[in-house]
């Protein structure tokens, strides 16, 4: 990692933010963009989410006894009924030191 | 006391609570970026320089699986640029403001201060100083996570990685995802976003697998957005 990636990360992700604020002068982006555009966290986290729990450390897919996908689920369940960050957060990260350091041992 | 300071106090009082996930997710971030071997200016200096969580973890994620500079700022714009979609709500309430203000309040215009002030600026149309509240709800923001970075980046040097933290990783982004899960064409979308990139993880070089299924995913989204409106 080099400062000159990070700083290019910033400045475009400063861009983002900025952008819109200065050029749009009212409202022009219409509503089917907007709506596209609500789906953005629904198309990138996933992305981030699944290759880290689907796959092992070589980068088969590795669904037998696999304890991120049971964590990941129960976390799910959680998040689903509680609507709380911090619970899914929590009880995923606990269940699966459960059944890494219980269950499976 | 008088409007500007109220609306300031009023920014910092509404965004607190969103702060209380901020933090875990703040040390998580510094805990990982000294596991994955990242200097501990580097880790602090990306929370000053980027300031967005969830880029900061995936650019942390891309160097972890050497991925290039190109893809790592590609992907890192692809995660924030949800940001454009706050600065196009924001802009019929903060476009009559002077250039400074727009240069200083784009940099704390993230998730929690978005949420926050779009309810605050609704429902006060008339405030003159309304702007305050989103300096007040962004720095706090701001102070919370750089905090938290340090924390984060202090622990990271103790804590033991048979902890398997980096799993915090999935489960974050998935806690950010939690309102979702209720809607039926969201689940369709995060489905394809996750299983392109699962399958594209070996199969698309360079570690673009993130852009890849997101654009994929946004396609799918699309095509859904249009098939809505034909209906109504």
């Amino acid at each position: 990692m080099h400062w000159t990636t990070i700083i290019y990360c910033g400045i475009l992700t400063y861009l983002t933010r900025f952008s819109m604020i200065f050029f749009l002068k009212k409202d022009i982006l219409n509503e089917k963009t907007k709506k596209v555009l609500s789906y953005v966290p629904s198309a990138i986290f996933p992305a981030i989410i699944f290759p880290p729990i689907f796959l092992d450390a070589t980068g088969s897919i590795d669904i037998d006894s696999n304890p991120k996908i049971l964590a990941a689920i129960i976390a799910i369940i959680i998040g689903y009924f509680s609507r709380s960050i911090i619970a899914t957060i929590l009880v995923g990260l606990a269940s699966y030191w459960f059944l890494i350091f219980v269950y499976y041992q | 006391m008088n409007n500007r300071f109220k609306t300031l106090s009023k920014g910092i009082i509404d965004v607190s609570p969103l702060m209380i996930p901020v933090v875990p997710f703040g040390i998580i971030y510094g805990v990982i970026g000294m596991e994955v071997g990242l200097s501990a200016y580097m880790t602090f200096g990306m929370s000053i320089i980027i300031f967005g969580g969830a880029s900061q973890i995936v650019l942390l994620q891309l160097f972890s699986g050497g991925a290039s500079s190109l893809v790592a700022i590609t992907s890192v714009t692809a995660v924030n640029s949800r940001h454009l979609l706050y600065g196009a709500v924001f802009s019929e309430y903060l476009s009559h403001l002077k250039l400074r203000w727009k240069i200083i309040l784009s940099y704390v215009l993230i998730d929690q201060a978005f949420a926050v002030s779009n309810i605050y600026f609704k429902k006060n149309l008339n405030n003159k100083y309304k702007h305050y509240h989103l300096l007040g709800a962004g720095f706090t923001c701001w102070i919370i996570w750089q905090i938290s970075t340090i924390l984060g980046i202090v622990l990271g040097s103790v804590v033991p990685e048979e902890l398997g933290l980096s799993f915090t990783i999935s489960l974050t982004f998935l806690a950010l995802l939690i309102n979702d899960f209720r809607k039926f064409k969201n689940v369709i979308v995060m489905l394809a976003s996750g299983i392109i990139a699962t399958i594209g993880y070996n199969a698309i070089p360079f570690q673009a697998y993130i852009i890849v299924a997101t654009l994929s995913a946004l396609l799918v989204a699309t095509i859904i957005t249009l098939i809505d409106r034909k209906k109504k």
